[in-house]
């Protein structure tokens, strides 16, 4: 149910733009890494090659490897619609569908993949999904009413509830949390602490604190200025990246001192 | 101080509200002035139908068995086009809103809407001088081997100038109002729910039905109900194509006619009671398109929960 990640050489273009350069980093099955770093650093545009999700924007492409266990997610006969459904992504606005109800929103992904299922089993996944999620207790009365009605924190655990509901081999969470208040906030965090006895999880997020809070590996990227590609540059255990990063430009990122 | 800084005005931009909301509240009492006036017409001109003996009624049996049969034509004649309009305006909506090249979808867009600037004129010319006798080989065709089906059943016109000609040229006429309008709403997808189904590891086309369709279902109702409305309306297109005659249940005979343009055609040499006759007829019509629309207001309301307003 989880398998681990290894980037290599990976440069991220925005058609002729190099927007990320020369990642390379190991992300090991079952916990959790975060990437930290300024705005405009490439963090979630790098997130997002790990589902080949970036190469929706019209000119975006990417060159290197992303192995998933030793498998290359760009080799030319992988389909991006088979990675994606694999690595599950939760985006940093709640983006329950708004036609479907609560119940239909955790069977999306599910109905994609394998079109036909039982009641039953569609009722049992439901509710591991949505206990999966801690969401279970708020809306077991009310599955069939759109999920749209629920809070901005509810929905974004709907939305945790529907990425696991195909059992993903690796969840990415691109700022989960930036729009939402502290105690839905918490809610995500103690969530995340749970993900990660299944599943790979990779988070990016603008929130030092909570990078510390969550994750076992941070990775922090910087960007040499406006106009130059963002970079990986200091990966390590989460404890030494806050404590004693060995980079001068981490310790000032993560000390407050400029971002 | 602080009382009379409250209480001053700021006179300009006030008066400026003011005279905004009179406009606008005008223009509102403008557009109903209008309907009531159409409709008030409409009532007052036809009511001498209302009184008249029923022999004296062309066709001699009452006016409710003078107008059925052109209220069924009328209604066919814009199924048929609705029929066939709405797929293809969807299909070609998302094929310029999500398959082409953005290049391409912008001079594609401008032909759509270049559809719709042809007069209706034209169309009713091009039908019955290219289509209809294009297509009377076909109706020869269906009549022989489909010709069981009543509404295939021959003689099949040889002409081509028949109920389903109509149909089709009103098609054409209908397809921009329904591409241009949907095309706009695909457009308007939010991007967080396409990317949502893509990141699920939906196909684009599994991308297209969860997240853009259900979106955009109001839309497409919005759209096929004002192409409907054109459909049902249509008169110089329908007069000119169509031969025009008395209810058959075959498409591809001739026969068959619709409200608006039995009163065209009649309309110049009509006095007395045969001109209350086809306002009466008009009446008829201005009601058919009410209650679609009205229809229709219905549907999109009823599902307003789950249309993401919320």
């Amino acid at each position: 149910m989880s398998k681990r990640i290894d980037v290599k050489d990976l440069n991220v273009y925005y058609s002729k733009f190099l927007a990320v350069e020369g990642v390379n980093i190991e992300i090991k099955p079952r916990s959790v890494t975060a990437f930290i770093g300024p705005s405009g650093c490439g963090k979630s545009t790098f997130l997002r090659t790990l589902n080949r999700m970036h190469e929706v924007i019209p000119g975006a492409r990417v060159e290197g490897e992303v192995l998933l266990d030793g498998d290359n997610l760009y080799d030319q006969n992988v389909d991006p619609v088979t990675v994606r459904s694999q690595i599950g992504m939760v985006f940093q606005r709640p983006n329950p569908f708004p036609t479907m109800s609560i119940r239909d929103n955790v069977l999306a992904g599910v109905k994609l993949n394998n079109k036909r299922i039982s009641k039953s089993d569609a009722d049992n996944l439901v509710e591991k999904s949505l206990r999966g999620a801690n969401l279970w207790n708020e809306v077991k009365d009310r599955l069939g009413r759109p999920g749209s009605g629920l809070s901005g924190g509810q929905q974004q655990r709907l939305c945790i509830a529907r990425a696991i509901a195909v059992s993903p081999e690796v969840i990415l969470m691109d700022e989960p949390c930036s729009a939402l208040d502290p105690i839905s906030t918490l809610a995500i965090e103690d969530l995340i602490n749970e993900l990660k006895n299944d599943y790979t999880v990779v988070i990016v997020t603008h929130n030092m604190q909570q990078a510390a809070r969550v994750s076992d590996k941070t990775a922090f990227f910087n960007i040499a200025g406006t106009g130059k590609p963002g970079k990986l540059i200091e990966y390590g255990e989460t404890a030494t990246i806050f404590s004693k990063p060995t980079v001068k430009a981490t310790e000032d990122y993560v000390s407050g001192r400029f971002g | 101080m602080s009382t009379t800084t409250l209480t001053e005005t700021r006179g300009a931009g006030q008066s400026g509200d003011k005279i905004f909301s009179g406009a606008t509240l005008a223009a509102g009492c403008l557009i109903l002035a209008v309907l009531f006036s159409v409709a008030v017409f409409l009532l007052v001109q036809a009511l001498p139908v209302a009184g008249a003996d029923p022999a004296e009624i062309t066709g001699g049996e009452g006016f409710s068995t003078y107008i059925f049969p052109i209220v069924i034509g009328t209604v066919v004649a814009a199924a048929i086009a609705l029929l066939i309009a709405t797929p293809l305006g969807i299909g070609v909506a998302l094929f310029i809103s999500h398959y082409a090249p953005r290049r391409l979808a912008q001079g594609f867009g401008y032909v759509i809407d270049l559809l719709a600037a042809i007069p209706s004129v034209v169309y009713g010319a091009w039908g019955y001088a290219v289509l209809a006798p294009e297509l009377a080989k076909g109706y020869a065709w269906l009549a022989e081997n489909l010709g069981w089906l009543p509404i295939f059943e021959g003689p099949a016109s040889q002409t081509g100038r028949t109920m389903l000609t109509a149909g089709i040229v009103l098609a054409v006429m209908v397809l921009p109002i329904i591409t241009s309008l949907s095309r706009e709403i695909f457009l308007q997808t939010p991007n967080l729910h396409e990317e949502a189904a893509l990141a699920m590891g939906a196909t684009r086309w599994e991308m297209i039905r969860m997240a853009v369709l259900p979106f955009a279902r109001p839309g497409i109702i919005s759209a096929a109900m004002l192409g409907l409305g054109r459909a049902l309306g249509e008169t110089m297109a329908v007069a000119l194509v169509l031969s025009g005659g008395a209810l058959t249940a075959s498409l591809i005979a001739s026969g068959n006619q619709t409200i608006a343009a039995e009163i065209a055609l009649n309309f110049p040499e009509a006095f007395g009671l045969r001109l209350s006759e086809l306002i009466a007829a008009g009446l008829v019509l201005f009601v058919i398109t009410l209650a679609v629309n009205m229809v229709a207001r219905w549907i999109i309301t009823r599902h307003k929960e789950f249309s993401g307003a919320n």
